[in-house]
């Protein structure tokens, strides 16, 4: 059950990647409305952070294409914010939480061009934002998952992107962390951005996302969360696993009772 | 201080400076073993050079070394991407290859290279006065210390310039790539300096001693310092005096300068270990503990 919209501004077209000739992703089409906030589920190996690595030119595609607001991905990279895996870098790196910040002005800077003072003011503000402002000058490896976490969101924002692709997020994060990045996310969404988030947990799913991809090597369902996110299509997806999906099951009934208290 | 006491100091400062610029990067990388790798798998280059020139010019050694580093640096991420096997045993396939190229070209054809072992490996930083440059038929002062001066002007420059890129793509290279940098080409530019760098310094120093200095005064700073501008300027300084302080314990024991300024360089990494046990006490020294890794797939 694919839903396909007019004007998206995310548009993947047959897209097929293979990694060693062996393929991971078969076939995805689907397109994303603006103003979306975005959960791509789906199993381990599904491949969810392949497909946006993939639409962020981080993986090479062996037929298909993305286009993002109707374009070509070099020509709207400072529309576009990656946020990988928060395990995916070494936080032994020397530099502080200030500093990774502001890498997500680097994008708009020339290669020899120091950072101005309204990009050192912006990055601040996301820091600000994110409730990190007086860890600013903490080294990385000092912080908390959450925190770190927290900063890879505020290089995002500092991104000052319309189109947001997050890699697992809410990984390792306790869950008060968690509300206050849910938070940033609604606001955002709310301002007319899109984002898309890679995502584990289905319990928060209803609650948090107004645009569901359903993802299992080829795409099990893209649509909003209320027509996707039923039984039938999540057992396509998940496959076999009946103890969760006799859980899901219920939740999907009883979904007037959220399950986690925000 | 005799003229040429000062010019073995001031060509292996120069050096040393050079490596541990380059050695922060290669640390942060986890690439640190390149330098060595680079260092050996020259030799064939040495040797084909020397075969099809027929000359010992540096110049076209120099050549040759230069673009076997490359194509060390080259072959090692290819073997590591393309046949699936970790870094670290794709360096050592790479360079003990290269390698043994180079002991058979040499054994087979050219016997009479006059390629001393012991000089290869602790170099030999007395006779460096010795092999001058000239200005048309006026000597204009050793050959070496011009080379070390010019890479280390190079490299400083490419650093300063380049700063931003270099921290972003070692950081984060998924998040370099999606701000549409080539990380590739910054890896490639990067190699190059640092088979540069080893070529020109081995010829001086001994390949010993380009290990040590891309390696120790790098880890040291790493230690003490949290962030990357100031591990460069501390590695750096770290590397000077590593230079001078081993060139007067020599000059004091009557010893080998290159065994001696690794030996200061390995004193300051310890003075740095300790130091920031003392200083830190709550941040315990192994990764499992730092609570980055650990929080996170729980």
């Amino acid at each position: 059950m694919i839903t396909h919209v007019e004007n998206p501004v995310v548009e993947v077209h047959d897209l097929t990647v293979s990694y060693h000739k062996k393929p991971v992703l078969w076939g995805v089409d689907f397109t994303l409305p603006q103003g979306a906030l975005v959960g791509i589920l789906g199993p381990n190996g599904a491949g969810k952070s392949t497909l946006i690595k993939t639409i962020m030119g981080l993986i090479p595609h062996s037929s298909g294409f993305s286009k993002l607001f109707g374009k070509e991905l070099s020509e709207v990279r400072n529309r576009v914010s990656y946020v990988p895996q928060r395990e995916s870098v070494d936080w032994d790196f020397p530099a502080s939480a200030y500093d990774v910040v502001l890498m997500g002005r680097y994008g708009k800077l020339g290669l020899f061009n120091r950072p101005r003072k309204a990009d050192k003011e912006m990055a601040m503000n996301c820091l600000e934002k994110v409730g990190m402002a007086d860890f600013a000058h903490r080294q990385i490896a000092q912080l908390s998952g959450g925190q770190q976490q927290r900063v890879f969101l505020a290089r995002a924002l500092a991104q000052d992107a319309d189109l947001y692709f997050m890699d697992e997020p809410f990984a390792g994060v306790d869950a008060s962390t968690e509300a206050i990045l849910m938070d940033i996310l609604k606001s955002m969404v709310t301002r007319g951005k899109t984002v898309a988030v890679v995502h584990h947990d289905l319990q928060s799913v209803k609650e948090y996302f107004s645009w569901v991809l359903l993802l299992n090597m080829r795409l099990v369902a893209s649509g909003k969360t209320e027509e996707v996110f039923q039984e039938e299509l999540l057992q396509r997806t998940f496959g076999g696993k009946l103890t969760l999906l006799s859980k899901m099951s219920e939740l999907v009934h009883k979904n007037e009772f959220p399950v986690r208290e925000s | 201080m005799h003229f040429s006491d000062f010019i073995i100091v001031f060509t292996a400062s120069c050096i040393a400076i050079t490596c541990a610029l380059l050695g922060c990067f290669l640390v942060l990388r986890k690439m640190a073993m390149m330098g060595d790798a680079i260092s050996h798998s020259v030799l064939p280059g040495i040797a084909i050079a020397y075969l099809l020139s027929n000359s010992r010019d540096s110049w076209v050694m120099l050549l040759g070394a230069t673009a076997f580093g490359i194509l060390t640096t080259l072959l090692i991420e290819q073997v590591h991407q393309r046949m699936r096997v970790q870094e670290d045993a794709s360096i050592g396939l790479v360079f003990t290859a290269f390698f043994s190229i180079g002991v058979i070209i040499i054994s087979a054809y050219a016997e009479n290279i006059d390629l001393d072992q012991e000089c290869v490996l602790y170099g030999e930083m007395v006779h460096l006065p010795l092999q001058s440059l000239y200005w048309g038929k006026q000597a204009i002062g050793p050959m070496a210390m011009y080379n070390a001066v010019v890479m280390l002007l190079l490299v400083l420059t490419a650093i300063v310039l380049a700063f931003r890129r270099l921290q972003v793509c070692t950081f984060d290279p998924g998040f370099a790539v999606s701000l549409g940098i080539s990380v590739s080409v910054w890896h490639y530019l990067l190699m190059s300096l640092v088979s540069f760098t080893t070529v020109v310094s081995f010829e001086a120093v001994g390949a010993i001693l380009v290990v040590a200095f891309l390696v120790v005064p790098s880890s040291a700073a790493f230690l003490l310092t949290q962030r990357l501008s100031h591990m460069l300027v501390l590695a750096a300084l770290i590397a000077l005096f590593s230079a001078v302080g081993g060139y007067y314990l020599a000059y004091w024991l009557d010893a080998s300068i290159a065994g001696c300024m690794t030996c200061v360089a390995g004193l300051f990494f310890l003075v740095a270990f300790l130091s920031q046990r003392l200083l830190n006490k709550t941040i315990p020294l192994t990764k499992e503990n730092t609570g980055t890794k650990a929080i996170g797939i729980n």
